[in-house]
């Protein structure tokens, strides 16, 4: 076996992998606060006013990239859920758990600041249209699968259920992408495509990106502190996560 | 852009409300989430210590 792939699986144990998402946190947490602060400085100083909106449309630089990721977190999710089914990897499981939660996070961010962007510019809050709709249904996925883990006691039962919600709501993901193309809705269409140039100034594009970074850097930043929690969790009774904390203890008065 | 006075910068041409508000509300999820991560994490560690001190 090549080197690289040995060195990757021996970070699948969770004792291995609680080491090493330690030392990575901060990382992500200081890329992430550097991208925000960049972000921001070009999202409220730099670009300019959009010759239709006026100042409104600046919520694109939250609203878009909290869209993007609520997406691309559920993706990420059911790829670890369908790992774990397949090859019944421990940390794949709490992998899949960590992310939920965050990206449940980003979808109630993405109605959030998309209702208060409608309000002004369609005439209302909320409407049942198949992208707002979709996206509604991926909050709700989110919530039911964190809801799901909860209430199964025992956990490799739970992994196995939330794994198999998690598979199954996938395909939610693509309906809300192309939402937008496959039904006439209030929402406009993709800010920024692979396929065809930017439809919005270079500055403003620049922000949106640089924001999106920045909740990206969170998210993995979440999600790493928040598997280290799992791994606690589901290990306590080993010796290992035992005895993390008790060579701490005797540098603690009794 | 450059604005010219801070009052113009909160009042968003008159749209401070909803610029701000969408704003406000991350900046409050980006503080709220680590926050409850930092609880759960308080907790698990606890229970591991005093389980520890029992061995």
């Amino acid at each position: 076996m090549p080197m690289s792939i040995s060195a990757c699986l021996r970070y699948a144990a969770p004792q291995a992998f609680y080491a090493l998402a330690g030392r990575l946190v901060p990382w992500f947490a200081v890329a992430a606060a550097i991208a925000a602060a960049a972000g921001l400085y070009v999202a409220l100083f730099v670009a300019p006013t959009d010759a239709q909106q006026g100042e409104v449309y600046r919520i694109i630089f939250v609203h878009v990239p909290a869209a993007w990721m609520s997406m691309f977190i559920y993706v990420v999710m059911a790829f670890w859920a369908a790992v774990g089914l397949a090859f019944n990897t421990r940390l794949s499981f709490m992998l899949a758990h960590a992310l939920a939660p965050t990206g449940a996070l980003f979808a109630f961010l993405a109605l959030w600041t998309g209702a208060i962007w409608g309000k002004p510019t369609w005439g209302t809050w909320w409407v049942w249209d198949a992208r707002l709709t979709s996206e509604l249904i991926l909050l709700f996925l989110y919530l039911g699968y964190v809801a799901l883990n909860a209430s199964i006691d025992d956990p490799r039962r739970g992994d196995r259920a939330c794994a198999l919600l998690a598979l199954a709501g996938a395909v939610n993901v693509p309906v809300i992408y192309y939402s937008v193309q496959w039904w006439n809705t209030l929402h406009q269409g993709a800010s920024v495509s692979l396929t065809r140039a930017p439809s919005m100034a270079g500055t403003m594009l620049a922000g949106m990106m640089l924001m999106a970074a920045a909740f990206w850097m969170y998210s993995i930043a979440m999600a790493l502190a928040r598997v280290r929690c799992v791994i606690l969790e589901r290990e306590q009774e080993s010796i290992w996560a035992g005895a993390q904390f008790s060579s701490e203890l005797e540098a603690r008065p009794a | 852009m450059s604005w010219g006075s801070w009052s113009e910068f909160i009042a968003m041409g008159g749209q401070g409300a909803y610029v701000w508000s969408a704003f406000v509300m991350c900046a409050a999820a980006f503080i709220l989430e680590p926050w409850l991560l930092a609880l759960r994490r308080r907790n698990i560690v606890d229970y591991l210590r005093i389980g520890a001190r029992q061995d």
